[in-house]
């Protein structure tokens, strides 16, 4: 499993290209891919910044200092060392390293099986690692509850999937609402947003090109490409400090998901959030500041 | 507050949107309620019927024997007395200071099955029937001469009588019994429905007894005595013994000193009983039956309870993906939990009000029929203790079935996580 550089094509197993880019802001972690067992059946993963866009920004507290820690303010997702093996032994991450800042946008791409939802689910609180640490804005997921990390990814987190991503009898802004239902620091937020969680929830739909006339319209009954833009209104809604995206266009065509992606990284931007984009799709990935690439599963332990 | 309110338009959305699966578990639970409450409502009414036989009355006296005994012949007419009682004793009955009023009864004789009672006009006054309700005539009035009978009203529906029906009388009972078929009597009176034994008896006045019994002499018509019913007018048609008398008194509190003084009398052996503490005690013995019926309540209640659960489960397969969308969007499995939890409940006690109403609804429309049928008497109203009690025990089992989907969907959740089945 290995780490690969926007160029490169995905490679399988053990083959692990240079890294071409100017470093990761954090050298630490980066440099932990590496003091891997090399080779292998699992590599470590490292990420790159390619050549093109260049640094991006770590965040407005750049010169504040956090003790004990290199980063002046805590990274959107910071994963240090990270081990997680299937349930039937066969290892998909080791000593994995991520650091993403706040604002940052990253693009997950690998072939199917390779990990990219494994690695959502990890960041996101529902599985736990066999190894390694994830901190998602500064706290660290090992030391919480189920319930603890459940009210953190209600609060910090916003999350699209590939589809079916709506509650299906409620309407859109129904559902653009739900997450300020569950999380009062959603709810909070989105009245900075816009007033009212409601007034919040009926703006995102509109930046996103949602007409009122189908703000009130069962969701079952919008096109995939109009459910695909109000899942994003509802991971918006409330400025979570990161949005999560499990290939939010592969139900889409080529153009709708391109323009869903600007539209996406844009109201990202807006709402100051970090972006875990994961797609299959390499196409998209120079829409992005950073990639991470994700190689083939490991074999099994045992075979 | 806003999680709960979240949950409950959730919840509500989700049943609307599933609103033809979820009516069908509903139903279920609506005929389980429907049923259980029911079956409340019959034995409750038996039993007012049962213990309410009769009402009013202080002291049912008969000859010695055991107080059940009593109770079933002259209550129900059921058996026979093993002795009656001399007339003399009856008219010092009526004649002692602590009492207000004497109701003769005579039986031994019948009608088609239906027990013929020899009686005085006064039993339409005085009797009474479930806490103190009085007789009422259907149609006609009460006999006046002899030869004039007066019909229960399952007696006349059942046998298509009406007034002016010219009858004739059995001697004893059972199909092979002789007739008193030299003196007929003519209907005067039905009485309205009363769900107790007068419904299924005939009344002639205790002289009609004595007349047709005349010209008989142990269990059999005198051989070459024949007396017609003209010539049977102008013999004494005092009676010389009843089988029991019903014996109201002027007050309540001296039954004890009564029936003591009754046991003691020295001109005949008799027995008098307290007609409500037999009834109870009656009824104990034949309550058995209340057992099963609620036994097979019970499992028609965990059938229909078993099909909402089963119901839930089964569309718990097609929710996964909603199930992740709602945790994807901050919903933790226990608000999972809840939400299935809170759509058991809703579904419970929607079962139950609709069934609850269904039920009042058909038995107010089907009184009549029921009372004159089964002598059923159902009064419409607001449910009973017990059957709040029935209808609360069906929401606390509700609510437990409901959990057992609910706690699926727990363990669903936490392991779906987001992407579910696969």
């Amino acid at each position: 499993m290995v780490v690969d550089f926007a160029a490169a094509p995905a490679a399988s197993c053990g083959a692990r290209p240079p890294c071409t880019g100017p470093d990761v802001p954090d050298p630490g972690p980066a440099a932990g891919g590496g003091a891997l067992p090399g080779g292998g059946v699992s590599g470590g993963a490292r990420d790159c910044v390619p050549p093109g866009p260049a640094e991006l920004p770590d965040g407005p507290g750049a010169v504040g200092e956090g003790a004990g820690r290199r980063e002046p303010e805590a990274a959107a997702v910071e994963i240090t060392g990270l081990g997680y093996s299937w349930p039937g032994g066969g290892k998909v991450f080791e000593g994995l390293e991520l650091r993403l800042s706040r604002g940052e946008r990253l693009f997950v791409s690998g072939p199917s099986g390779c990990g990219k939802s494994t690695l959502l689910s990890l960041v996101a609180g529902i599985m736990l690692p066999d190894a390694g640490e994830i901190r998602v804005g500064g706290r660290s997921l090992a030391g919480m509850s189920g319930a603890a990390r459940d009210r953190l990814r209600g609060d910090d987190i916003g999350y699209v999937f590939q589809q079916f991503n709506l509650v299906p009898y409620l309407t859109a802004i129904e559902n653009v609402l739900l997450p300020c239902g569950f999380s009062r620091a959603r709810r909070t937020r989105s009245l900075r947003q816009g007033g009212t969680p409601a007034l919040a929830g009926r703006t995102l739909l509109e930046r996103l090109g949602i007409p009122p006339g189908l703000h009130g319209r069962v969701a079952a009954r919008l096109s995939v490409g109009q459910q695909q833009r109000v899942a994003a209104a509802r991971a918006l809604i409330g400025t979570p400090p990161l949005l999560i995206a499990d290939e939010p266009t592969s139900a889409l065509d080529e153009e709708t998901g391109l323009a869903f992606v600007r539209l996406l990284m844009r109201e990202c931007e807006r709402a100051g959030s970090s972006l875990m984009f994961v797609s299959h799709d390499g196409s998209l990935a120079s829409e992005f500041g950073r990639r991470l690439e994700l190689g083939a599963p490991a074999p099994p332990a045992g075979g | 507050m806003q999680r709960f309110k979240t949950l409950m338009l959730l919840a509500a959305r989700s049943a609307w949107n599933r609103r033809f699966t979820l009516v069908l578990v509903m139903l279920s639970v609506s005929l389980s309620t429907a049923l259980l409450v029911g079956i409340e409502r019959v034995r409750s009414q038996v039993r007012l019927g049962f213990t309410g036989a009769v009402s009013g009355t202080d002291l049912v006296v008969g000859a010695r024997g055991g107080p059940v005994q009593l109770i079933l012949y002259a209550v129900f007419h059921m058996g026979g007395a093993s002795n009656n009682i001399g007339w003399d004793t009856a008219v010092m009955l009526a004649s002692r200071p602590e009492v207000a009023w004497t109701v003769p009864l005579s039986m031994g004789d019948s009608h088609r099955g239906y027990p013929v009672v020899g009686t005085s006009a006064e039993f339409f006054s005085r009797f009474r029937y479930r806490g103190g309700r009085e007789l009422a005539f259907r149609s006609g009035k009460a006999f006046g001469d002899v030869f004039e009978a007066v019909l229960g009203s399952e007696v006349a529906s059942r046998l298509g009588y009406s007034e002016g029906e010219e009858i004739v009388v059995a001697h004893g009972g059972g199909p092979h019994a002789r007739l008193h078929d030299d003196k007929p009597f003519t209907v005067t009176g039905i009485l309205a429905p009363t769900g107790s034994p007068v419904d299924r008896s005939l009344y002639i006045s205790l002289e009609s007894m004595e007349a047709i019994h005349i010209d008989w002499q142990g269990g059999a018509p005198i051989r070459g005595l024949n007396v017609t019913a003209a010539q049977a007018r102008h013999f004494d048609l005092t009676p010389k013994t009843v089988t029991a008398v019903l014996v109201g008194l002027k007050n309540r509190r001296s039954v004890f000193g009564v029936q003591r003084d009754l046991q003691e009398y020295r001109g005949e052996a008799v027995t008098a009983v307290m007609p409500g503490v037999a009834l109870d005690q009656l009824w104990g013995l034949l309550g058995g039956w209340e057992k099963a019926l609620v036994a097979v309540s019970l499992l028609v209640t965990f059938t229909g309870l078993a099909g909402l659960c089963s119901t839930v489960l089964a569309g718990l397969g097609e929710r996964r993906r909603e199930l992740a969308v709602l945790r994807s969007a901050g919903a933790g499995p226990l608000d999972v939990t809840a939400l299935l939890s809170l759509e058991g409940l809703m579904l419970t006690l929607a079962g139950i009000v609709s069934g609850t109403a269904a039920l009042t609804l058909a038995t107010a429309a089907m009184a009549p029929w029921l009372l004159d049928r089964f002598g059923l008497a159902f009064e419409a109203g607001f449910p009973t203790p017990r059957e709040w009690l029935v209808m609360g025990g069906i929401l606390v089992l509700g609510i437990l079935t409901s959990l057992i989907p609910a706690v699926r969907a727990y363990f669903l959740s936490l392991s779906d996580g987001l992407t579910p089945a696969g």
